[in-house]
């Protein structure tokens, strides 16, 4: 039997009526239009699928989306401004965090609850925070690069006040 | 991977998530943090028919000292007893335990009432409530966890029977917990937890069997004067671990020693 949730995802609230079994990354993909999120391992254990939930990490294809009601959802559409990046996506880019960028927007996504918590993180605290995620082609060097960069980007443009992104 | 068709209701009350399960019947389960169900449910190892839902049950998450105990509510999330103050300086072992339970992500939503009721025998909780003789409270009694665990996935909750809290005694001695496996976000393979109550040592050990141990034939030795080393060659006794990809029954035995030996020579 169908079942109405009521949530809003990267700022617009929705409500509409879902299958109980509807996993959370078919919701954000399918009925919502954001294949941003990616489904990689299908066993819950690669983290493409990473999303935000009320600001805290999950992987959206271990949570049905019926259990999303009253929650905010973030997917990585939801992280830049309209007219740039956001300093992670920046520098990923530019510190070559990705080859294939599959696992790109899970990391992306695992990497902004991180900062929000830590924002200043050791290479060991970068570690422990994307150990939800894996990647198989760039390796992990660059991507802890990357978060450093961002890190930096990000303690740097808050001091400054100045909006983030591009 | 598509779970198959359920049934789906959200509880309000712990009284009204036992009044779902008793009407929706045998086929019926409770999703908690959802983290082990899914994904049996996804690869079709669970097709429950009804899934009732506590994530909306007000008040079972809580980290509270009462009377000498750590009393933590059901539906606690990982990554709440990771950040407490309260749990870090009451139960700090269980703080330590709580950073090495799968990922950040899956400490987000998985709970520790979760963890005792579907008795993984590779859960980490399981390890700490056997050796800190915890009780495990649901909606009508207490239970031991020396009885609560009685086989793989197996325990002693009725099935309309909630669990709602875990009590442990506060232990704020030296304590470790080592979890041998192969990736940061494993499962163990095999894991020891030591921790100095009172006057001795508490021992268990992780998935060296259908469910946690508690090695007792290694805290009755560091009783009688044995060190570390010679108290930790006793921590194989009476175990009978499966073989599985992961690791063989010898190796397992094997792990079992050298992780006791080293949790308790870096216990702090």
């Amino acid at each position: 039997m169908a079942q109405l949730v009521r949530l809003t995802v990267n700022g617009s609230p929705r409500q509409e009526e879902v299958e109980p079994r509807l996993l959370l990354v078919h919701y954000l993909r399918e009925r919502c239009g954001l294949t941003g999120t990616h489904v990689g391992c299908d066993t819950s254990q690669c983290g493409a699928c990473t999303v935000l939930c009320n600001g805290q990490p999950v992987k959206s294809c271990s949570m049905l989306a019926v259990q999303a009601e009253g929650m905010a959802i973030t997917t990585i559409e939801g992280l830049a401004p309209a007219d740039g990046m956001h300093p992670l996506q920046t520098a990923f880019w530019e510190e070559h965090g990705l080859q294939c960028g599959f696992c790109t927007p899970g990391f992306i996504m695992a990497a902004t609850a991180l900062l929000a918590e830590n924002p200043d993180p050791t290479d060991e605290e970068i570690g422990r925070g994307l150990e939800g995620n894996l990647c198989r082609c760039t390796g992990y060097v660059n991507i802890r690069r990357a978060v450093h960069k961002a890190a930096a980007a990000m303690r740097e443009g808050a001091g400054a006040a100045a909006p983030m992104g591009g | 991977m598509i779970p198959a068709a359920f049934e789906y209701s959200r509880a309000t009350s712990v009284a009204d998530a036992v009044n779902q399960l008793r009407t929706a019947g045998p086929e019926a389960k409770v999703i908690a943090g959802g983290q082990s169900l899914l994904p049996m449910m996804r690869l079709r190892l669970a097709q429950p028919g009804h899934l009732v839902d506590l994530n909306g049950i007000p008040d079972l998450d809580y980290v509270r000292v009462k009377d000498g105990s750590v009393q933590i509510g059901a539906m606690t999330r990982h990554a709440t007893l990771v950040r407490s103050e309260l749990l870090r300086a009451n139960l700090p072992l269980l703080a330590e335990v709580a950073k090495e339970v799968g990922d950040p992500q899956v400490r987000t939503r998985g709970t520790i009432g979760g963890v005792m009721a579907h008795a993984d025998a590779a859960g980490d909780y399981p390890t700490v409530a056997l050796m800190l003789d915890a009780e495990i409270v649901t909606d009508r009694r207490r239970i031991p966890a020396r009885d609560f665990f009685q086989h793989l996935f197996t325990t002693a909750l009725e099935p309309d029977e909630l669990v709602v809290e875990v009590d442990f005694p506060v232990s704020t001695g030296a304590h470790r917990y080592l979890k041998f496996r192969r990736r940061v976000f494993d499962w163990a393979i095999v894991a020891v937890g030591v921790q100095r109550l009172g006057d001795g040592w508490r021992v268990g050990i992780t998935h060296a069997g259908p469910t946690a141990v508690r090695a007792h034939a290694v805290e009755d030795a560091l009783r009688s004067g044995a060190t570390p080393a010679e108290a930790a060659e006793r921590a194989s006794d009476g175990l009978n671990p499966n073989s599985d990809v992961h690791a063989s029954s010898e190796f397992r035995l094997h792990l079992a020693q050298v992780l006791t030996r080293r949790a308790l020579e870096q216990a702090a």
